[in-house]
Formats: C-alpha cells, structure tokens, sequence
C-alpha cells in the first residue's frame, strides 16, 4: 500500500516537473495555445488558439503596452511610451483573477494610483475578446466558445435541467415549448 | 352687550392665537431643521456601476441570482433570450416574487446594436420603502444593502408604493405569511463577508464593478472623462432620489433604457418630513391648545352669567 502510495507520489511529482518545464520553455516565446480555465465551475476551458490569432492582429490589440511593441491606444502612450517588453506579459500578470476580493479593493484606496478601473481577469478576456470578435464577424454566442459543464447547465437551467424536464410531466415540458 | 363680549374674547383669542402660533412655528422649524439633515450614506458602504455600454445581455447574473438566493426554478432557461420579447401589460420585465434582477433589452436611437439594461434594488442612500415602513422591517447597513426582516412585515405594500424604483415584490402566493421579495445586494451571503454580489461575481463582461460606493463614483466619473463620446456624461444613482449604491452609466439618455430621468435628485424622504412633524404637534399640542381656548371662552360666559344671575337676584 505505502509503496503504491510512494510510486503514484513520484509519478504525479514527475508530471508537475515536466508540465513546469514545458511551460517554463513556451514562456520564452510565445505559447501556441492558452488553456483558459477561470470559469471551469460552470464552463469547460477554453483553449485558446494563441498562434492563429497573432496572425490576425499585433500584439498590441491585446497585451496593450506589456509587449513593448508600441501602445494600442493614445491614452495608453501617455505614460507607456516606448517602455520595452514588461516582465510578465500575461492576461494574468496585470489583470487580478479576483477584482473585487478585499485585498484588491484596499489596493484602490492608494493614494495617486492611475488604474482604478482595471477589469479583472475575467473581464479583461471577455472585454478584448468579444470586441474584436464582434467587429470581426467571429463567433459571440456564450457558447460558441464555453461548453457548458453540467452544474452550468444546472445553474441555468438548461440541457437536461430545462423547467419542465425535471419534473417529466407532461404538461410542464409543454408549457415550456409554447413560450419559445 | 353680546356684540361687546364677542369683540372682547376675540382681541385675547387673538394675542393667545398669536403666542400660540410663535410657539407652533418654532417648535416646526426646529423639527424641521432635523428631519431635513442630508444623510449622504454610510462612509463604507459598497457600491455596483452598471454599465450599459458593456453588458451583451448574457443573463447570466439572473442565473447566479437565482442559484444564490435559492429563488424558484424560472419559466424558461436563463439561456433563453426570448424573453427580451416578453411584454406584460405593454410594460417590459421587472423583478418580482421569483425574480430579483433581470435584464431587458432596448433598442436605442443612435445606435446600431442593442442594449440590455439589469434592474434591482437600488439600496438608496435614505431608502423610502424603510421611512414608509410602519413597523420597521427594513434595514440599510453600513455595507450599504437595504435589509428586509419579513417576521415583522404586516403585508401592508406600502413600501412597494413608494419606491420610486418600483422594485420591492409582493409574495401573493403565501398570503397569509407576508413576505416582500426584493434584492438584498448578498447582504447576508456575501457582501458581510467582504465579497462581491453573486450577480458581479458572473458578470463576464464586469459590466457591473463592485466597490466602495466613493471609490465606484471615481471610477464612473473616470470612464466618462476616459471615454466621452461613449456615454452620457451623467451617473444614474449619483444623485437620485438623494443617492444610491447601484449607479448607472449609459451610452444613451437614460429614458431610452427605461430609467425614469425625473427622479428628484433629494430623498424622497424630504418631500414629507415638513408635514410628519407637523403631525405630531397637531395630535399632542391642538387637543390642548383648543380645549384651554374653549375652557376660558365658556368661563367669562359662565361668570357673566352668573353675574347677571346674582344682579337679577338683587334686583
């Protein structure tokens, strides 16, 4: 038992390090793919095709002035010129994957700070994301780019959880039809 | 002789009248100075921008509502965008026993797109479903949400008829257990506890930004100065109905997307306070006053008469 426990230990350790060193290895370029995973209670993650979308815009579009390639917008130059590449270039890195927690909200009570209206993590994807994806013509519907997980389902009642369906009785599956 | 009496009563009437009234005048006017404070809110109480220009009308916040405060299953799934559609009496959705927040679609002039516009509970800064309850059974919190306890709710609805907003819901379904239905901002589940609402919390697009109510000013005002040509240079909840911790931002004018753009920019409070303090003094002071009028009115009547008793009595 405690040698089961010892081999599947080293096992799992062994993956850790070799996930680690895959990334630690994409990090110094740029990665192809991003598994986007901050919704995952309620939506599968979404994989992220980052090298087909370089092809479609700079850098800038997206990473604002983190690349160093120049701000997107004049607002931005303003203080972020030409300030080269920032250390951390990801979504993550500027954009708190939980704005409104206690600590973050003490942190806008700095005296002279700038970015008070930084979106969270969440938003500064759905924000960039959707924008573009409407002016383009690219998919926008919630799901064109989630997979609803069951317990998504179940919170919106939807799939097997439609009102009505639960309950299987006739009457109510039809009401629920004549409304659509 | 009767004439000479009449005028006599009258002149005293009138100097007791006058003290009286000096006295009514005072007491008023320093009723008045105290109702007629400007409470601008609890210093730390929470607040929510609702921006217009973000929300892709998703739902998804009527679903974490819903889930969150453990609301009845909804006649359709919150994936459903037919309900945009949906008109009750010509009017579009609003909260009621089932639903705390929805959101309803507008289409505005101008624009080429839609907007979709989340409704709620405000949580005013002085909130007139609480002064307009008898029995107390609302709360505002230094967290900034307006409570309702329904163990002492008599099921009078006079709250749901002052609300500027139209927001609290009559349970009509447990008649006999009164019960209003409206959002309480999480108070319990979360805002207590240092988070956000449920409904920000979902929110992809944080087209709602949770924060103090102060600092969610700044960022309102910041957007606009940011980004002019993309809202109205307005933030809804700022000053209506003397402040309240929901604020709205808008691309358009704000009746485009169903918020009433007249709303006085004062509690509505103060529309009454004069006249509630008057009221007292009528049922205390007035029943007094008059009786004391009466009293020494009927007194010289008597003693004359019974003056012109004795002086018939001599004769």
């Amino acid at each position: 038992m405690k040698e089961k426990l010892l081999s599947m230990g080293l096992a799992v350790t062994a993956m850790v390090l070799f996930a680690g060193h895959v990334l630690g290895a994409d990090r110094l370029q740029e990665p192809d793919t991003v598994a986007i995973a901050s919704l995952s209670e309620l939506y599968e993650p979404v994989e992220f095709d980052h090298a087909m979308h370089t092809d479609l815009a700079d850098c800038a579009r997206c990473h604002h002035h983190a690349t160093g390639t120049g701000p997107a917008t004049p607002s931005c130059g303003r203080c972020h010129p030409g300030t080269g590449a920032a250390a951390d270039v990801s979504c993550r890195g500027c954009h708190a994957p939980d704005p409104f927690s206690a600590p973050n909200l003490k942190k806008l009570e700095e005296p002279g700070l700038y970015h008070i209206d930084k979106p969270g993590l969440k938003a500064a994807y759905h924000l960039n994301c959707l924008s573009c994806h409407r002016e383009t013509d690219a998919p926008t519907g919630c799901q064109d780019c989630h997979a609803m997980t069951e317990a998504g389902q179940r919170r919106f009642y939807t799939g097997p959880f439609r009102p009505g369906m639960a309950a299987m009785s006739g009457t109510g599956a039809s009401q629920g039809e004549k409304h659509e | 002789m009767s004439r000479q009496r009449a005028k006599r009563i009258s002149r005293r009437g009138f100097l007791r009248g006058g003290l009286a009234g000096t006295a009514a005048v005072t007491v008023l006017k320093s009723n008045h100075a105290q109702a007629g404070h400007d409470f601008t809110g609890y210093p730390d109480a929470m607040g929510v921008i609702v921006d217009l220009t973000r929300c892709i009308g998703c739902r998804s916040c009527e679903a974490a509502c819903n889930h969150e405060q453990g609301l009845p299953a909804p006649e359709k799934p919150f994936t459903d965008f037919s309900v945009f559609d949906e008109l009750d009496h010509g009017e579009k959705r609003r909260p009621d026993e089932a639903h705390y927040t929805v959101v309803n679609r507008y289409e505005a002039e101008g624009l080429d797109h839609p907007l979709f516009r989340k409704i709620q509970c405000f949580h005013c800064n002085e909130p007139t479903c609480l002064t307009s309850c008898f029995v107390n059974a609302y709360t505002k919190t230094p967290e900034g949400a307006v409570i309702y306890n329904p163990d002492v709710c008599v099921g009078c609805r006079t709250c749901m008829v002052a609300c500027p907003f139209s927001i609290p819901a009559f349970k009509y379904s447990s008649a006999f257990h009164p019960r209003i239905m409206k959002c309480i901002f999480c108070h319990d589940t979360r805002l207590t506890k240092g988070r956000p609402p449920a409904c920000v919390d979902a929110c992809p697009q944080e087209a709602l930004t949770f924060g103090k109510r102060v600092d969610m000013l700044k960022v309102a005002h910041q957007r606009i100065r940011e980004h002019p040509d993309s809202y109205v240079d307005h933030v809804y909840g700022e000053d209506e109905a003397g402040g309240t911790s929901w604020l709205y931002l808008s691309p358009v004018p704000f009746d485009q997307v169903g918020l009433d753009p007249d709303i006085q920019k004062e509690p509505i409070l103060n529309n009454v306070t004069g006249f509630l303090s008057f009221v007292p003094m009528v049922l205390s002071i007035w029943p007094l006053l008059f009786a004391g009028f009466h009293l020494l009115a009927t007194r010289k009547e008597g003693k004359e008469m019974q003056h012109e008793e004795n002086g018939a009595g001599e004769k």
